[in-house]
């Protein structure tokens, strides 16, 4: 090719965004595809979250007065399925596009097409996904956890579809997961060593590591299932020398790192939020650092934790049990650290800060919940009861939610070049922080008591805290249509943005102008 | 390689959302083949849907790819660029063993708990009482439900085509790397000469391998449905076997492009990530054939 096709090419690129739809189709550029992710990832968000809705409003009193059974299963089911992949997931993988380059001095990620096909191939498995509601049997119902013989042998025809749509996101997850390691390994500024790099971008590469490592293994548990389900085999049948147990074995290989997939990258966020809001350096970040490796690296080894009930050997019991409890350690470095590093700083409580302090305290206390599960005597009385759930939620929704509302309240001045409107903000905080907690701390006791998990009706003792639930879940689901107006509200203006609105945050994020430039960095900083 | 040290970041393109289109399209096709001919009902539009997929994705992973090697060679791309493909490659085939890890340790599974569990070993063991006279051996070829999982008349010993099979794979790792010493110094006859030697004994493999999949279908009645040491047997090569096709298609390629006069002695990462696939996919084939044939 000539030589003036090369010029033209590199000026194309400061020529801006194109315009129209198709600019959304047809992007290679980081921010773009981080808002789309972004957006997708809410709107998942509020689908997830009518579907819990649903839920809440069944269990809000005893006795079946919404819904049948049998589609209460599919809500519970999908509720499980879209928070997972459809909005954690992706709200992390939108932070990470719009972030990454930026906090590494890169003009965009290492493979730019890649990273859009990433992106696209996620609403294309959710209209598969969400279509299974519409087909005949329904839609998956069996447990965001699937396990065989339930969704095998006794699966709606739509399983097969679910597993498709898996196969695809899993797909979206490792080519996305890629482009982050190659990123941070290859595109990093000048002078940032490793242990230069933000904690955000540390915790993403780890998430990215542990991402390539499991998807694939579930993408093998989902092909034995619909080898099962189509083709006669026989890989967890036991009349044909198969297991049950085999599926949760290599389902929950994949799926406890999972969920340090969905927690990891809000370990970051916070990383840099709780400093900017104290207005000193992270403490110990070296530890932060190990703490995060030796945290990916125990969550290999610890999956049978999910299995104590099952018939597992007792020896096999006691090892991940002990690994298990060990996971406790680095994070309670991380929790120590976050603590430390607020110490005598000089605090104030924008939103950002208040969804960060929060996350510290409450994920702390679903991980205090987690340690009971991890020691499995115990464990017999708490497995499948909402004891689990309240663990789970605890983690997922102050720890993973959280993290992600501090991040967006975080870095909206920087996308928008506004400054949100902050006493919604805090508003939003506050219906969110208490709608949550009457939401899940009582379904501690209802576990306590005996309530199992996945059941649309319940024996009376267990009405009260059922309906004190369903009023925080109501709240908290209502307080999201708030956040929704805040964001659009940014969006479409406010008071203007400086390049670094928060006078505490330090990064190379903070050097450029507020919104970021649709190209930045096309030429690397020098960092010292 | 080029003069240019900025980082090519690409202008829009149309090919990701090809590639959306045709895998949604593809694999929906599958879905409802599958579900459709489960139903008894008629699987035509189907396989016409997932046939149009594919075709889709055939033209875009053409486009694509075609599009990266035109950047390639009007020189777009730095060393830094070069580097990034070097770990996109390394990090996907990472994540393809841990594919084929999941299905090893299925069959780790099995064999060392599940099979003998059933048949009364250990402290699980009364899980004999589910069916009664059952053996637990492996290869298992006695299913604890025989009629709903027939058992297979005979196993795959490893010493005739499976050993065949492994001499042509290991054979096809030294052609493979003798050509990418060739392509280093530039002579491209003797490149065209042991990439099509490869090749050819990649051609052979599959070959084998279907003629034997043919054996054990007809005269061995092992298949698939035949319990669960026809599931691992047949899931295990069988994906092999796939990666081998699509290696072979990718080395193919390169022979093309070493054809039109593609490549340098120093410039060829395409050639190189070909390769690299090309001996996972051997490496995973040893692995099979001593933990599938063998042991």
């Amino acid at each position: 090719m000539s030589a003036v096709a090369d010029t033209h090419a590199q000026d194309d690129h400061h020529h801006g965004p194109a315009k129209g739809f198709s600019r959304w189709l047809l992007t290679t550029n980081h921010k773009d595809i981080g808002s789309m992710y972004l957006i997708f990832s809410f709107a998942m968000f509020l689908l997830g979250g009518t579907m819990a809705m649903v839920i809440r409003a069944e269990l809000f009193q005893p006795g079946l007065q919404i819904v049948e059974p049998e589609f209460f299963n599919q809500m519970t089911t999908m509720h499980g399925l879209i928070m997972v992949f459809g909005a954690v997931m992706p709200a992390f993988v939108g932070l990470a596009n719009w972030m990454i380059p930026l906090m590494v001095g890169a003009p965009d990620m290492a493979l730019p097409r890649m990273n859009n096909w990433s992106f696209w191939l996620l609403p294309c498995a959710f209209l598969i996904l969400v279509s299974t509601l519409f087909m005949e049997g329904g839609a998956p119902n069996f447990g965001w956890t699937f396990y065989a013989p339930l969704s095998t042998t006794y699966g709606p025809p739509s399983t097969t579809f679910f597993i498709f749509a898996v196969h695809i996101m899993g797909v979206s997850s490792i080519m996305g997961a890629i482009n982050v390691i190659a990123t941070i390994l290859n595109m990093r500024a000048p002078g940032m060593t490793l242990m230069k790099m933000p904690l955000f971008v540390w915790t993403w590469l780890i998430t990215a590591f542990l991402l390539i490592a499991v998807m694939p293994v579930l993408a093998g548990v989902v092909t034995m299932m619909l080898m099962d389900i189509n083709f006669g085999t026989s890989f967890f049948d036991a009349s044909g020398g198969g297991d049950p147990v085999l599926f949760q074995h290599v389902f929950w290989f994949f799926g406890h790192p999972e969920v340090y997939i969905m927690i990891l990258p809000a370990f970051g966020a916070v990383s840099h939020i709780i400093p900017a809001f104290s207005r000193k350096p992270l403490f110990g970040y070296a530890s932060m650092v190990y703490a995060v490796g030796a945290i990916a690296l125990l969550s290999f080894v610890v999956w049978a934790h999910h299995m104590f009930t099952v018939g597992i050997p007792i020896a096999g019991q006691l090892f991940f049990m002990y690994a298990t409890m060990l996971i406790a350690v680095p994070t309670g470095v991380k929790v120590f650290n976050w603590v430390a590093t607020m110490f005598r700083g000089a605090l104030t409580f924008e939103a950002p800060m208040l969804f960060a302090v929060a996350f510290v305290i409450l994920f702390t206390i679903g991980g205090f919940s987690g340690l009971m599960l991890a020691i499995a005597p115990a464990d017999f009385q708490y497995h499948d009861t909402y004891f689990v759930v309240a663990h789970f939620h605890y983690v997922l929704v102050p720890g993973a939610i959280f993290g992600i509302f501090a991040s967006a309240y975080f870095w909206l001045p920087k996308w928008t070049g506004h400054m949100y409107d902050e006493t919604l903000g805090k508003t939003h905080f506050w219906l969110s922080f208490i709608g949550m907690n009457l939401a899940f701390f009582p379904m501690h006791f209802l576990g306590l008591a005996g309530m199992p998990r996945r059941i649309p009706d319940y024996a009376l003792q267990f009405a009260d805290f059922n309906m004190v639930s369903s009023i925080g879940a109501f709240m908290f689901g209502a307080s999201q249509i708030l956040f929704l107006v805040i964001v659009v509200k940014c969006v479409k203006g406010g008071e203007k943005a400086s390049a670094q609105p928060w006078d505490g945050a330090e990064g190379l994020e903070w050097t450029v102008p507020s919104p970021a430039p649709y190209h930045t960095f096309a030429t690397p900083p020098e960092v010292k | 390689m080029a003069e240019n040290q900025t980082y090519y970041v690409p202008e829009q393109s149309k090919w990701p959302i090809v590639a959306t289109v045709g895998l949604g399209v593809t694999l929906y096709g599958a879905a409802a083949i599958m579900v459709n001919g489960q139903q008894g009902e008629s699987t035509t539009g189907s396989w016409v849907m997932f046939l149009i997929g594919s075709l889709i994705m055939a033209y875009m992973l053409f486009g694509w790819f075609g599009t990266v090697i035109k950047e390639s060679r009007s020189g777009l791309y730095s060393p830094q660029m070069d580097r990034s493909f070097r770990w996109g490659m390394s990090w996907f085939i990472f994540s393809e063993v841990m594919f084929f890890a999941a299905f090893f340790g299925a069959l780790f599974y099995t064999r060392m708990f599940a099979v003998p569990w059933l048949g009364g070993e250990g402290d699980r063991g009364s899980s004999n009482i589910l069916w009664e006279g059952f053996q637990a051996t492996w290869p298992l070829i006695n299913n604890p439900d025989p009629d709903a999982y027939p058992a297979p008349e005979g196993i795959i010993g490893p010493w005739g085509l499976p050993l065949i099979n492994t001499i042509l794979l290991v054979t096809s790792s030294f052609t493979v790397t003798v050509a990418h010493h060739a392509l280093k110094e530039d002579n491209r006859k003797k490149v065209k000469l042991w990439l099509s030697a490869t090749i050819a004994l990649a051609l052979i493999f599959v070959f084998v391998q279907g003629y034997e999949y043919a054996h054990a279908y007809q005269d061995l009645n092992l298949t698939l449905q035949s319990g669960i040491y026809g599931s691992t047997f047949f899931m295990l090569t069988g994906f092999h076997g796939a990666h081998v096709i699509l290696g072979t298609l990718m080395l193919t390629i390169m022979l093309i492009r070493i054809h039109k006069g593609h490549f340098t002695g120093d410039y060829h990462f395409g050639f190189e990530a070909s390769a690299w696939y090309w001996h996972f996919v051997d490496v995973v084939w040893l692995g099979l054939f001593v933990f599938v044939y063998v042991l």
